[in-house]
């Protein structure tokens, strides 16, 4: 790289043509450079120590005293120009160099690996605690305990009577030996009886989980499954209490438009007893009511067991299936998806239901 | 129930056109839930004509069976033929190919023209078959649904039928009814009848009702009749097995004759099958009104009928032909030659009514529900007679069941019955209940008239009497379900309807929210699902074996384990007390679906037995039961703690360009151990753990700080995982949660933060191979004091320039005080001292 050009004569710093004329040559190669290695060599030769402009402004010294004013205001601002053409020459070329970069740093986004497994939730927990939360929006609280229960617990204290076709109707798996009287629970029902036993009037309590019946399992049927019951007593609670708080929770689950309806049913537990159905409009083959489960008015003989006194107090009660909440919510077709544990039933559902 | 439609015209005012799903709209509002309809036209469809075989003539066949070509004649003589289409011969006569040889010329049989399709879509049509155009088919009762008897062609005659020809064979037959089945609560045994469900169905349309009964004329007391005694010296609960007993002669009876289609039809709808005409008749009359009956030949009878518990060691052969041992317990009926029936569940073959019987004896008597249930649970013979009786029968009703019997034996039978007849036997006392007037109205929230509970009452069939603060009802005889003014409450509003019950929102009292526990049960199941595992549930049944391996850390010491009575396979018949083996179960479920890479976790209860199981006795139901006797129940509930476990197989992601998977290792186990602990702020102390399920050189004991063993991570045993055919390497961990959620602090005190610059050192410490890296940190935790911020180790090392049996660990430490900079040396002693501390503790040498 020269450091001057060659044969270039030396300018006079009070000759302004020569001047201008040398200002006009280093802004045109200024101009011109089109890379910051160019630059740099345009910079060199023409603000370098051997550049026409320097070796003219080397010449004031040499000058009149009257003359080096004149001369020094010259060099001076043609020098100026010509750095300041090279800064914004500078900033130009490193603009253009910077975005070229990131343009060759470009990649193809659609090919980019998934590195982070992501997990999921069994959309039966998920929708557990849908139902908690709704509840505890509410005021309730929720109860549990434990899945290998007292037989007492699970029939007696909730008015099963000990010969009763309705005790052999749940279908219940007992626990050796039969003396200890211990079986698996058919509903979440004792929860109910030992909320009533441990806790001071008024209940508002929900208990959900896990239950058992002796179903194989099959497209409809499966020997374990998920239930939440809930549970008020209070002074002067009627059916219509009953209703509105189904009524509620209905909508709270599937929207405003949501209804249900009662039907007559019976259940040792409750009396009045009621089969629960909601309305459902987006059923496949069309709108139509769908079981959902059952509920009534505590029996007395409930309330007794507990030692709560009925003609003080009443209670109302209900129970769904979480299963069955979830075939229809979510269109589940076969009971095995939920039971299986294939991977894709509940990753396709993620965190969400 | 199946409720014949035709059957309930005769006491219901059910519409011309209903159908059998018109009545299950109506029924399913008094609460009976719809279960099928049965309806023969469904499957067949006519024309289905009665015929006259004019002639037959046998063609033998080259492939050795002989044919019958026949000449039927389906429009009477001098009459057109109506009917047109193809293969209907104008003349009134088929020519018929029948296969079948159980019929002779002049026999009226039932035809199926051309056009009529019989059940299982079979279309009848004129077809070319050996050498003949066959214009229809003879039929016979399995062709035409309605009985399983192929043998041959029905015979009308046989049936006792001669009808004109060309007459409407499925009208003849019945085959135009239908039946609407319907669930009946265990509650309402009424129903399990024509008469219950007529009157519920009066209810259900407010229309008008006729009981059976009232048809019926029953003499009002009976006597001189079979020798009846009641003798129940062991009544269960107090109550007595039977306290009514009428007994019926109806003699000169031709059992052989046959039962009328009117009525095997209806019975055929009912889902009961024909037998004979004396069978027919007791069940004819049961569905009608409710009340089993039983008929003894009275000439295999010897002497007087003794109802009583049985004597250990008695026998009786039942009418399926077994013999059965009894029970103390079982209610029997008896004669002089001994057990000839147990009560109201099956009765004894030497008894039983043939074809050659002449004197029947007919049996209605009221049998008490849980002796029933009992016997017919220990002998496991579930009967239309033990359904109704377990559930209550109208003690009133048996007279008047007794009376239809005889009637029908003698309309249908030629008997001729006894003037005289036996009835013993104690009413139970009349069930009343008080109703105070503003009770309903305050269970149901719905504003009843004094009319509408009056009305609703005494539809019912109560009696109600007005007094001072309500009504007096006593319930009807059919009703033993009416026993509260709760019952009396439902009972009102249902026939007001559940429609008409108004919707009101009570408010709970201020509520705490969740509790810690399920906070924290929450949390860590989502932590989970966040950091990348998928949940799932699996069933909690497992083998012996399995709980065995999974449930104990040392080898070949068994489970204590919950055991099912009553499992659905007898392999996995106990109850879990790890999660584990569920989850490397529907990991294989996976797998075998071509999914390898897994990480899956389940949070579930385990069954962990200790010394007390159960309570011996269980109090009864509505009471209190003392504190005592409630704290044995609680105690004897098994202890259930809520596991936590994942099993990770495969990589860590799907492999993808640019992207290499990484394999899970017994790292990650170890590492999803602690984020469990991390998450719900509990430190969990991680040591070299033995447990026959995990690789004995790869498995960690998790314990808490207070030194409480919670789970066990790492790898699988490679054994195990062969046996299991699991993938090699497959990692695991189980925590007890429980155990996790109480040992987590209940305030989280804020700790100060420094603002003093750090001052970072690091050491390498070379120490024997087996000196646990986690010891040699705690040392130098310790040994820093409380200058160290943290120390974390950032390398091991063994090879070369290492003595062998060695290992070089370093450690980064990281220094500051809590109100001055550091100086280099104070943090220069402070790891001195850490040096110290670990050289001491376990011979380790700076390198």
């Amino acid at each position: 790289m020269t450091e001057t050009l060659p044969g270039a004569a030396i300018p006079n710093p009070l000759d302004e043509a020569a001047i201008a004329a040398a200002v006009d040559q280093a802004i045109t190669a200024i101009a011109g450079a089109s890379t910051l290695d160019e630059l740099k060599a345009v910079r060199l030769a023409h603000t370098g120590e051997k550049s026409p402009l320097s070796l003219a402004n080397r010449e004031i010294g040499g000058l009149p005293k009257d003359q080096k004013a004149a001369a020094g205001k010259l060099m001076g601002s043609s020098r100026g120009r010509v750095s300041k053409a090279l800064a914004d020459r500078t900033a130009e070329l490193e603009a253009e160099n910077d975005a070229r970069i990131l343009v060759e740093e470009t990649v193809d986004v659609t090919a980019a690996p998934r590195r982070r497994r992501t997990g999921a939730r069994h959309p039966l927990s998920t929708l557990q605690d849908r139902v908690a939360d709704i509840f505890v929006g509410m005021g309730w609280e929720i109860a549990e305990g434990p899945e290998v229960e007292s037989e007492w617990f699970n029939f007696d204290a909730l008015n099963f009577k000990p010969d009763h076709p309705a005790r052999e109707m749940q279908d219940t798996f007992f626990v050796e030996p039969p003396e200890a009287h211990l079986l698996m629970r058919t509903h979440t029902s004792p929860v109910q009886v030992r909320s009533m036993l441990e806790r001071e009037v008024p209940i508002y309590v929900l208990c959900p989980g896990k239950v058992f019946r002796t179903d194989e399992l099959d497209a409809t049927h499966t020997p374990v499954f998920h239930q939440f019951e809930g549970l008020a007593i209070d002074k002067k609670l009627s059916m219509a209490d009953l209703r509105g708080t189904l009524e509620h929770f209905a909508r709270q689950m599937f929207g405003d438009e949501a209804q249900i309806r009662l039907r007559p049913n019976y259940f040792p537990f409750t009396e009045p007893s009621a089969e629960l159905d909601i309305w459902h409009p987006g059923a496949k083959g069309g709108p139509r009511w769908i079981e959902w489960g059952g509920c009534g008015m505590v029996n007395p003989n409930v309330l007794r067991a507990a030692g709560i006194d009925p003609d003080v107090y009443s209670g109302f009660a209900f129970g769904m299936g979480i299963e069955r909440t979830l075939m229809f919510r979510n269109e589940v077709g076969d009971m095995r998806d939920m039971i299986e544990g294939d991977v894709r039933f509940s990753e396709h559902f993620g965190m969400e239901i | 129930m199946r409720i014949p439609l035709s059957w309930l015209r005769e006491f219901a005012q059910v519409p011309a056109g209903a159908t059998a799903e018109d009545l299950m709209a109506e029924l399913v509002k008094v609460g009976f839930e719809e279960e099928a309809v049965h309806r023969p036209t469904d499957a067949l469809k006519g024309p289905v004509v009665v015929g006259q075989v004019l002639s037959l003539v046998k063609e033998p066949q080259t492939n050795g069976k002989t044919i019958n070509w026949c000449q039927v004649r389906v429009v009477p003589e001098g009459q057109e033929q109506t009917l047109t289409g193809k293969g209907i011969d104008p003349s009134g006569v088929q020519g018929i190919i029948c296969g079948a040889h159980n019929f002779v010329e002049g026999d009226k049989v039932v035809v199926t023209l051309p056009g009529a399709v019989l059940p299982g879509d079979f279309h009848i049509s004129a077809r070319k078959t050996y050498g003949h155009l066959s214009a229809g088919m003879i039929a016979s009762v399995r062709e035409l649904g309605i009985g399983e008897d192929h043998d041959g062609i029905l015979v009308l005659s046989r049936i006792g039928l001669d009808p004109e020809i060309g007459t409407d064979a499925m009208e003849l037959l019945g085959l135009h009814d239908q039946a609407a089945e319907i669930n009946v609560t265990p509650d309402r045994g009424y129903a399990f009848s024509i008469r219950g469900v007529a009157r519920e169905y009066a209810h259900a349309t407010g229309t008008a009702f006729t009981d059976p009964a009232s048809k019926v004329q029953a003499p009002a007391t009976l006597s001189g009749g079979y020798g009846v005694k009641i003798n129940d010296d062991a009544p269960i609960y107090g109550k007595p097995g039977c306290d009514r007993f009428v007994a019926r002669t109806v003699r000169g009876v031709d059992a052989t004759r046959p039962t009328p289609p009117w009525m095997s039809s209806r019975l055929r709808l009912a889902g009961i099958r024909s037998i004979s005409l004396p069978v027919d008749i007791s069940n004819y009359v049961m569905l009608e009104l409710g009340q089993p009956l039983h008929f003894y030949d009275q000439d295999k009878l010897s002497g007087d009928i003794v109802v009583r518990r049985a004597v250990a060691g008695e026998t009786l052969t039942t009418l399926d032909g077994k013999e059965r041992a009894l029970d103390p317990e079982d209610l029997l009926i008896t004669d002089a030659s001994g057990p000839i029936g147990v009560a109201g569940v099956m009765g004894g073959a030497s008894t039983e009514v043939s074809d050659a019987t002449s004197a029947v004896l007919i049996e209605a008597a009221h049998f008490e529900e849980v002796s029933i249930a009992r016997s017919r649970r220990r002998h496991k013979l579930p009967s239309e007679a033990s359904k109704r009786f377990e559930r209550g029968v109208d003690w009133q009703v048996a007279n008047i069941a007794a009376q239809r019997a005889v009637d029908l034996l003698v309309e249908l039978a030629g008997g001729t019955a006894d003037e005289a007849g036996t009835d013993v036997g104690t009413a139970p006392d009349a069930v009343t209940i008080d109703l105070p007037a503003e009770f309903p109205a305050a269970r149901i929230g719905l504003d009843f008239t004094e009319e509408q509970i009056v009305t609703c009452l005494e539809d019912l069939g109560a009696a109600v009497e007005k007094n001072d603060a309500g009504w007096r009802v006593s319930a009807p005889s059919w009703r033993n379900d009416l026993e509260t003014k709760e019952d009396l409450s439902e009972e009102i509003a249902r026939l007001v309807g559940y429609d008409k019950i108004p919707a009101t929102l009570p408010v709970a009292p201020p509520g705490r929210g969740f509790t810690r526990v399920q906070q924290q049960r929450r949390r860590l199941v989502q932590a989970l699902a966040d950091a990348g595992l998928t949940e799932v549930l699996a069933y909690p049944f497992v083998s012996k074996a399995a709980n065995d391996t999974f449930g104990v850390a040392e080898a070949g010491a068994p489970r204590r384990a919950l055991k099912l009575a009553n499992p659905i396979s007898e392999e996995h018949g106990y109850l879990r007390t790890s999660v584990l083996p569920g989850l490397i179960e529907v990991a294989k479920r996976n797998h075998s679906r071509g999914f390898r890479d897994l990480a899956l976790f389940e949070a579930g209860l385990v069954f962990l037995p200790g010394d007390t199981l159960g309570t011996e006795s269980i109090p009864p139901l509505g009471a209190k039961p003392s504190d005592e006797v409630l704290d044995a129940l609680y105690d004897g509930v098994p202890n259930q703690p809520l596991h936590i476990a994942a099993v990770l197989t495969g990589h860590d992601s799907p492999a993808a360009a640019g992207h290499t998977p990484r394999a899970w290792d017994w790292a990650d186990a170890l590492d999803i151990a602690r984020q469990t602990g991390d998450v719900l702020g509990v430190e969990i102390v991680v040591s070299q753990g033995h447990h026959q399920a995990f690789h004995p050189g790869r498995a960690a004991q998790l314990s808490l700080r207070t030194g409480e063993v919670v789970g066990y991570a790492g790898e699988l045993h490679p054994k195990l995982l062969a046996a299991h055919d699991m993938p090699a390497r497959s990692v695991a961990l189980e925590i007890n949660a429980d155990a996790l959620f109480e040992a987590a602090a209940d305030v989280i005190v804020a700790r100060h933060i420094s603002t003093f610059p750090v001052a970072t050192q690091d050491v390498a410490l070379v120490v024997p191979q087996d000196v646990p890296a986690d010891d040699v940190l705690a040392a130098l935790r310790e040994g820093a004091g409380e200058l160290l911020e943290d120390v974390a180790l950032f390398d091991v090392y063994a090879g070369k320039g290492i003595e062998d049996g060695k290992k070089s660990l370093a450690f980064g430490l990281r220094f500051r005080a809590a109100d001055r900079t550091l100086t280099a040396d104070e943090a220069s002693a402070a790891r001195e001292n850490a040096v110290a501390m670990a050289a001491s503790r376990f011979g380790a040498v700076q390198r």
